[in-house]
């Protein structure tokens, strides 16, 4: 296989004041592609994130997003470039209504400019209103995003970066505080997601990843540990060692 | 009633423009002149701080420099306050035989109406570009507006020579259009222009603050690295909100010095600037008629307490300030708009029905256990 990488993370370490949350990690993700990343607290899944979105400046290595180097770009160039991002908690725009934190989201031009001239494209507001149908919060569209529930928060927050239409998706913890069938909804967006763009799923919940049924990779310490299909990973002994921490001896 | 509430805004304007020129005396007209003048201010603070989350202490920088611009123009283009060699009289007291090169242009009226609030749109653009594009934010900026604000006041302060120094340029002996500029008659214009251009600054800051830019600024409010992240580069954002409210600063500055005669250092002091804020507050922030409310009020009270009682007008603006805080963060308007006066209403035993299901209040069962249980809880 020849494909090129999407993204393509090389060596990347990331130290505060000596203390290395990321060693020598290198990751590859092809156009498509969907791949969850498991591991331990404190194994540097948040920080993986940061430094692509470009939260964290790496302290050595580099980021290529379709072959061109993410570093020194601000966070917001990056996110144009094709990148979204969903955070460990939902952070949504709180006094802005469903409907607008989505249209603010999906618009094309992101600049005074663009905002002032107040009408979005005919395209865009379908896309909007598709969205809001598919995970459920149409009812609630004229409604404060700070009423919402964790997690129809949870899914605006998703939505919300589905509407930016990146190429690549990072999602993390996307079905933390979600009822069983409101997870396995998520994995079924998630699923249809995968294909059309590249998505990277973040999470604990091990239901949710074996229903995802895609590569993982597990971090700890700030390195790969291992890649591979969930069962076969399960039975690595590192893994084990690591998640149930068995003595070294 | 909807007719009404749509007539509502022009019945005030109304009111404001011709029944209040009547029934108050030249004094009170004078005061009110001036409270709306401050309410631009208010308007302009709540664009920046309450819609977006920039809480400025410095904004008596652009106030004063509004003032300033307007009172140079006064004192320029009247014969009685000119020297000997034809330029204000306090210029010689210092020394000073020539008119400082920059105020060369406040010769001209039309150069003075837009330099009033270019300039403090100008400063303000840049100090803010400056500030925003270095991601200072929260509490940082408010510091370093303050600090802005020391550096403009000990300047204007020690600079006798280009601006009179600490006494400030008097515009009540000035003259305009052959009037003197503190006649009842042309207050009372200057009145009638305040009130007009009052509902126009009102009208800038819904233009920017509705719709889809008044989103991103609420956006910029609540989470401003979340809408990084959403691919949104909120310096421009806040550059242009804040170059607004500069120049909005600048035009109510200018109104206030025309019609409280002077313009000094005096309004570029840390209380002043501070006291714009606790009229936002207290008015409600994050809403725009808070802001008109609160200045209006606050200024009233404080010329009410001051004829009363000379040397308790501070005491009683910050037990205002702390009240306004703890019992009412939204401020006075907000409180009204989130169903505080009812509240009041039911904490005296007024209460009215709240909405319930169809005939829950004429239930047998509901009704049998409120008589049960009456006397004990009231809702």
């Amino acid at each position: 296989m020849t494909q090129v990488p999407l993204l393509d993370m090389t060596d990347v370490s990331v130290s505060f004041d000596g203390f290395y949350a990321l060693t020598d990690l290198s990751i590859r993700l092809l156009p498509g592609e969907l791949r969850s990343i498991i591991g331990p607290n404190g194994a540097g899944k948040t920080t993986f994130l940061d430094v692509i979105t470009g939260k964290v400046k790496p302290t050595k290595g580099s980021v290529a997003f379709q072959g061109k180097n993410l570093r020194g770009l601000s966070e917001q160039k990056i996110s144009r470039l094709g990148i979204g991002r969903k955070f460990q908690t939902p952070r949504v725009f709180d006094n802005l209504s469903v409907l607008r934190n989505l249209e603010l989201a999906a618009a094309p031009m992101k600049n005074p400019v663009g905002l002032f001239r107040d009408t979005l494209p005919m395209s865009v507001k379908d896309d909007v209103q598709h969205l809001l149908g598919y995970v459920g919060l149409a009812p609630y569209a004229r409604s404060q995003a700070g009423s919402l529930s964790h997690g129809q928060k949870q899914w605006l927050a998703i939505a919300m970066v589905v509407a930016q239409s990146p190429q690549l998706l990072l999602l993390d913890e996307p079905v933390a505080g979600l009822t069983d069938e409101e997870t396995s909804r998520t994995a079924e967006l998630i699923k249809s997601l995968a294909g059309k763009h590249t998505v990277v799923v973040i999470e604990h919940d091990m239901e949710f990843i074996r229903e995802l049924n895609a590569p993982v990779t597990v971090l700890h310490q700030g390195t790969v540990l291992t890649e591979g299909l969930l069962d076969s990973v399960k039975k690595d002994p590192k893994v084990i060692e690591v998640y149930l921490g068995q003595s070294q001896d | 009633m909807k007719l009404l509430r749509s007539l509502f805004p022009w019945i005030l304007l109304a009111v404001a423009l011709f029944i209040l020129p009547i029934i108050l005396d030249d004094f009170r007209l004078n005061l009110f002149g001036r409270y709306f003048s401050l309410a631009i201010t208010a308007l302009a603070i709540d664009l920046i701080w309450g819609y977006t989350g920039l809480l400025s202490l410095g904004q008596g920088i652009f106030f004063a420099l509004g003032g300033y611009a307007v009172a140079m123009y006064l004192m320029l283009n009247t014969p009685s306050e000119a020297g000997g060699n034809g330029i204000p009289k306090f210029f010689e007291n210092y020394g000073v035989a020539e008119l400082p090169f920059f105020w060369q242009p406040f010769w001209s009226p039309v150069v003075t109406l837009i330099a009033l609030w270019l300039i403090p749109a100008i400063i303000a653009g840049l100090v803010g570009y400056l500030i925003f594009r270095n991601r200072i934010k929260g509490v940082y900026f408010s510091i370093i507006t303050q600090a802005a604000l020391m550096v403009f006041y000990h300047f204007f302060n020690g600079q006798q020579k280009l601006i009179n120094g600490t006494n400030g340029l008097k515009t009540s002996t000035t003259e305009l259009f052959g009037q003197l500029v503190g006649s009842p008659s042309l207050q009372e214009w200057l009145y009638r222009l305040t009130v007009v251009l009052l509902p126009v600054a009102f009208l800038i800051c819904r233009y920017f603050t509705s719709g889809r830019f008044g989103d991103a600024l609420i956006a910029i409010r609540d989470d401003e690295l979340r809408l990084r992240f959403t691919g949104y580069n909120p310096v421009p954002f806040k550059t242009i909100v804040f170059i607004v409210a500069g120049a909005l600063c600048g035009i109510s500055g200018a109104l206030y010095t025309v019609q409280s005669g002077i313009v000094s250092p005096q309004y570029m002091t840390i209380s002043m600037s501070i006291e714009m804020v606790i009229w936002v507050a207290v008015g409600g922030r994050g809403t725009l008629i808070g802001p008109i409310i609160g200045a209006v009020l606050v200024n009233y009270l404080r010329s009410l307490v001051s004829e009363a009682l000379p040397e308790m007008w501070l005491f009683v603006q910050g037990a205002l300030f702390i009240f306004v805080v703890v019992l009412m963060p939204d401020g006075i308007y907000g409180w009204f708009k989130n169903g505080g006066f009812s509240r009041l209403l039911a904490a005296f035993g007024f209460a009215t029905k709240t909405a319930t299901y169809p005939q829950l209040d004429q239930d047998p069962g509901v009704l049998e256990e409120m008589s049960s249980t009456s006397g004990t809880k009231k809702l």
